[in-house]
């Protein structure tokens, strides 16, 4: 598509006027303002300033790649570099237009986030003209320092960009965990030389040491690889140390690996695309709330304990998947969408109404549901819960793994890639359909019935279909079909958003924008299934022959 | 004979039949049940029926940007009830701007003017955001496997939705008052609140002209022409491209100035308007056949008339409480039911099963 050689100038003018696009927005929704006043680098750089910079670093990177790349190789560097400085500049005019503007008339009868503080961090702090300047010359100098790097040798280039990555990655979790400030400058410039230092070596010596690793005898490679993994396991194991707040961040995320685990089978493996998820979760949660709390007393007074609870609730998720699945046997792609998403509503809306209020509390929800205890162990706080979490966690990715290359998975993989040919192949269509459904909405139901027992509480009002949508974030960006892709999407789009508070306001946004940029550049997701992503890639390869 | 019956009614097609025939019977029960009681007067039937059609027009001109595009592309675009909440949400800021010129209370000319300048807004807004969805994020993807796009629309539409809270705010914005629209009109021998007849009528016009457009323009027949066979239609020498693009604009405008007459009804707007008439929109376009215009458009209306009277005549008559809790349930239901029984809609051919 690119054959034909492009004239570097335009190209960085476009990618200028994109980035000057996308940078503005960002301004305007607040997303900067009201990320400042964390530090990433106290006292001198903040999260806000840093979404800015990494905006110009992103769409500098894309104009000098697409300029090189549409050269052939043939561009000078000093033209990059000036392209780059363009670029930048582009971006910076856009701001500029927004400070003036903003500081000659009020915004903020439309644009609530057009504010003072966002003007004067956008010029640095300094008065309207100086600051001006200083942006636009900000712009010109970024953007070449940016193409500069980008055209050094491969080994120096992945070097500085390792290390200045490592910044923003270990003062975001610093600070998450140490009230708001991030990592010191000379904090930051230990990060630096170490992250820049580390990988030089790496990349210099690196390729003998996994030789090395490749080279070993089997039952050491095997000693090797189960040190690895016991390695990983005790990190897994020990996090709830890190204090409650974050032990509540991961018990979030390991219900959103289970939910994604579910709905990884249903739409990754069987490619049946459910907007309805949230009716098992939500199944779940409410049989694990009616069948426990003291609160509910038409089941004849009958409360059991949370482990007694917990296979009932799973119980009702796989029928509720079975009875709705029966109905969308016969419908493919987007109108199971709708319907399943019309599931969904309706659970929501029915739990809402005064019509069952007796039965299940109406919009007063239930409240009281009891913690899980073995014996004398009592899993209280979220630092415990999350061994339960996790449990479940582990099963649930047990099944998926041993399901996934069974009979039964590579049936679900035929049925995801032609229906008519797998029913030709002699799959059972009902039979495997509705399995699918029944294995998500299990693993929903079990998903619902820890988070009542994680909240102690629920209400209809937490089962709307956004959950479904993050869900479907989460392993669409981690990548459909893949059993890992679910854990990174989840650490990424659960847990990261939860430790920047400040983001929670723009999750969605966040999520959309990524479900639209993963499915137009990456479908397969970030940690992909081999064979998913050989599916996605055929068109292309088909088309290029 | 009983063998071939028994080859053809398969376990799941019984156990759906008989679960229609309930629902049959509980509908037709409940309706007997409250007409039974009559605490109801012909006059407050006649007006839940008035305010079902102002509905439905408005559901019927977002249905058929369903339509159109999804007989072009076979797609559902998703994020269709952001482009319909993002016209009247812009138009609100012209039209408090136009409140405050003092354009609202100065008699019919400078109503009228002011209303047309907030429609022609909110129109354009949303045929521009219509014609943007296309061009950036469904256009790459045409080829791509079916779930892709379907994707795609999905973050699109929760993209939108908190771009436009991020910018704008999560409060609701009340339009202004409008003298001249107060109190109700006499027509036929019923009373009708001024703002749903002009709905009504307005909604009557554009659908209408779009009919006309549809059947009678150059255009409008290459767009059917591209939605049966687009390669065909290439061949023809129409341009494919241009052809979709104008789907999206048309079915934008017409988004556009359904949320238009949504904000004279409801008076207000806020950045998740969009998700219930969207989700509503889209099963009075099923309900029609989807693909088909003339569809979307009865579906439309059947769909508001039937969401107004549902809670007062069925679930009333069944003794559930607050029966207009379950209003926004009753699309869904309708929806499934139809996939289920009729899945061509009421005049399309059969395409839920279809591949596309």
């Amino acid at each position: 598509m690119e054959a034909k050689p492009r004239q570097a100038l335009p190209l960085a003018i476009r990618f200028g006027l994109l980035g000057g696009i996308v940078t503005l927005l960002m301004c305007l929704i607040g997303i900067v303002e009201s990320s400042n006043s964390r530090a990433m680098i106290y006292p001198i750089l903040s999260l806000g300033q840093t979404l800015v910079l990494l905006a110009y670093v992103l769409f500098v990177t894309f104009a000098v790649r697409r300029m090189a790349a549409g050269s052939g190789g043939t561009i000078p560097r000093l033209r990059l570099i000036a392209g780059g400085a363009v670029t930048g500049l582009l971006i910076s005019a856009f701001l500029t237009v927004l400070v003036l503007f903003g500081t000659w008339i009020d915004l903020r009868s439309v644009f609530l986030r057009a504010t003072p503080t966002l003007f004067n961090l956008l010029t640095l702090g300094l008065p309207l003209i100086p600051g001006v300047i200083a942006l636009l010359g900000l712009g010109i100098v970024l953007g070449a320092l940016v193409a500069g790097i980008l055209v050094l040798p491969d080994r120096l280039r992945r070097a500085l960009v390792l290390g200045l990555g490592l910044i923003p990655a270990l003062s975001i979790l610093a600070s998450a965990f140490f009230a708001q400030r991030g990592l010191t400058l000379l904090s930051a410039v230990i990060v630096f030389v170490l992250g820049a230092a580390g990988s030089y070596v790496w990349s210099t010596f690196g390729g003998g040491v996994r030789q090395r690793i490749a080279g070993l005898s089997p039952r050491r490679r095997r000693a090797y690889n189960i040190s690895r993994l016991s390695l990983v396991a005790l990190v897994v194991l020990l996090l709830p140390l890190a204090g409650s707040y974050p032990s509540q961040v991961l018990d979030l995320v390991g219900l959103y690996v289970l939910l994604g685990l579910g709905l990884n089978i249903v739409v990754g493996f069987a490619g049946l695309l459910d907007l309805g998820y949230v009716a098992f979760f939500a199944l779940g949660a409410y049989t694990m709330g009616v069948l426990t709390s003291p609160e509910i007393g038409w089941l004849g007074g009958i409360h059991l304990s949370f482990w007694g609870a917990l296979p009932f609730a799973v119980l009702v998720g796989v029928l509720a998947g079975v009875i709705l699945g029966i109905p969308v046997l016969g419908m493919r792609g987007d109108y199971l969408a709708i319907v399943t998403l019309g599931f969904g509503e309706i659970i929501r809306i029915v739990a809402l109404s005064d019509w069952l209020k007796p039965f299940i509390g109406g919009s007063n929800g239930i409240t009281r549901i009891p913690r899980p205890v073995i014996g004398p162990l009592a899993f209280e706080g979220p630092g415990s819960l999350y061994y339960v979490i996790l449990a479940g966690c582990l099963i649930a990715a047990f099944v998926a793994i041993r399901v996934k290359d069974s009979r039964l998975g590579r049936a679900w993989m035929a049925l995801r890639e032609d229906e008519d040919v797998a029913q030709a192949m002699g799959i059972d269509l009902v039979r495997t359909k509705l399995l699918a459904f029944a294995a998500g909405a299990g693993f929903s139901g079990l998903s619902g019935a820890l988070f009542g027992t994680m909240i102690g509480s629920i209400y209809p009002h937490s089962f709307t279909l956004l959950i479904s949508i993050n869900v479907l974030a989460v392993i669409i960006v981690g990548g459909m079909g893949s059993i890992p892709g679910v854990v990174i999407g989840a650490v990424a789009l659960v847990g990261l958003p939860e430790l920047l508070r400040e983001f929670a306001e723009y999750r969605l946004l966040v999520f959309g924008a990524a479900l639209v940029l993963m499915m137009l550049t990456r479908p397969e997701g970030l940690v992909p299934e081999a064979r998913r992503k050989l599916e996605l890639h055929e068109a292309e390869a088909g088309a290029g022959e | 004979m009983l063998q071939r019956l028994r080859r053809r009614v398969s376990g799941t097609m019984l156990f759906m039949w008989l679960i229609g025939l309930a629902i049959l019977a509980v509908v037709v029960y409940g309706t007997i049940a409250t007409l039974a009681t009559s605490d109801y007067t012909g006059r407050q039937w006649v007006d839940l029926i008035i305010y079902g059609v102002a509905q439905g027009g408005i559901y019927a001109l977002i249905a058929l940007g369903y339509t159109l595009v999804y007989g072009i592309l076979r797609m559902i675009n998703f994020a269709h009830s952001e482009v319909f909440m993002a016209g009247p949400f812009i138009g609100y800021f012209v039209a408090s701007a136009l409140n405050q010129a003092g354009y609202f209370d100065r008699g019919w000319g400078f109503t009228i003017l002011g209303l047309l300048i907030v429609l022609l807004v909110a129109i354009t807004v949303s045929l521009v955001i219509a014609v943007l969805l296309e061009r950036i994020a469904y256009r790459p993807l045409r080829r791509a496997p079916r779930l892709v796009p379907l994707i795609t629309a999905i973050g699109a539409s929760y993209f939108l939705q908190y771009t436009f809270l991020g910018l704008f705010g999560s409060n609701v914005k009340g339009y202004p008052d409008i003298d001249v629209l107060k109190g109700t009109w006499r027509i036929l021998g019923a009373d009708i609140l001024k703002p749903q007849a002009v709905v009504i009528v307005a909604a009557v016009v554009i659908l209408g002209v779009l009919y006309v457009f549809a059947r009678l323009t150059k255009t409008g027949k290459a767009m059917q022409a591209v939605s049966e066979d687009k390669d065909a239609a290439a061949l023809m020498g129409i341009d494919v491209d241009r052809i979709i693009v104008i789907t999206f604009m048309v079915g934008g405008a017409l988004a556009g100035a359904a949320g238009f007459f949504y904000a004279l009804l409801f008076r207000q707007v806020k950045f998740d308007m969009g998700f219930f008439p969207g989700i509503k929109a889209f099963t009075a376009a099923v309900l029609g056949g989807i693909g088909n215009t003339v569809g979307a458009m009865l579906g439309g209306m059947f769909l508001g008339i039937a969401e107004s009277l549902f809670p007062t005549l069925v679930l009333n008559g069944l003794g559930i409480p607050a029966p207009y809790q379950l209003k926004d349930a009753l699309a869904f239901i309708l929806l499934v039911l139809i996939l289920i029984f009729r899945p061509t809609g009421i005049l399309g051919e059969r395409l839920a099963a279809k591949k596309a």
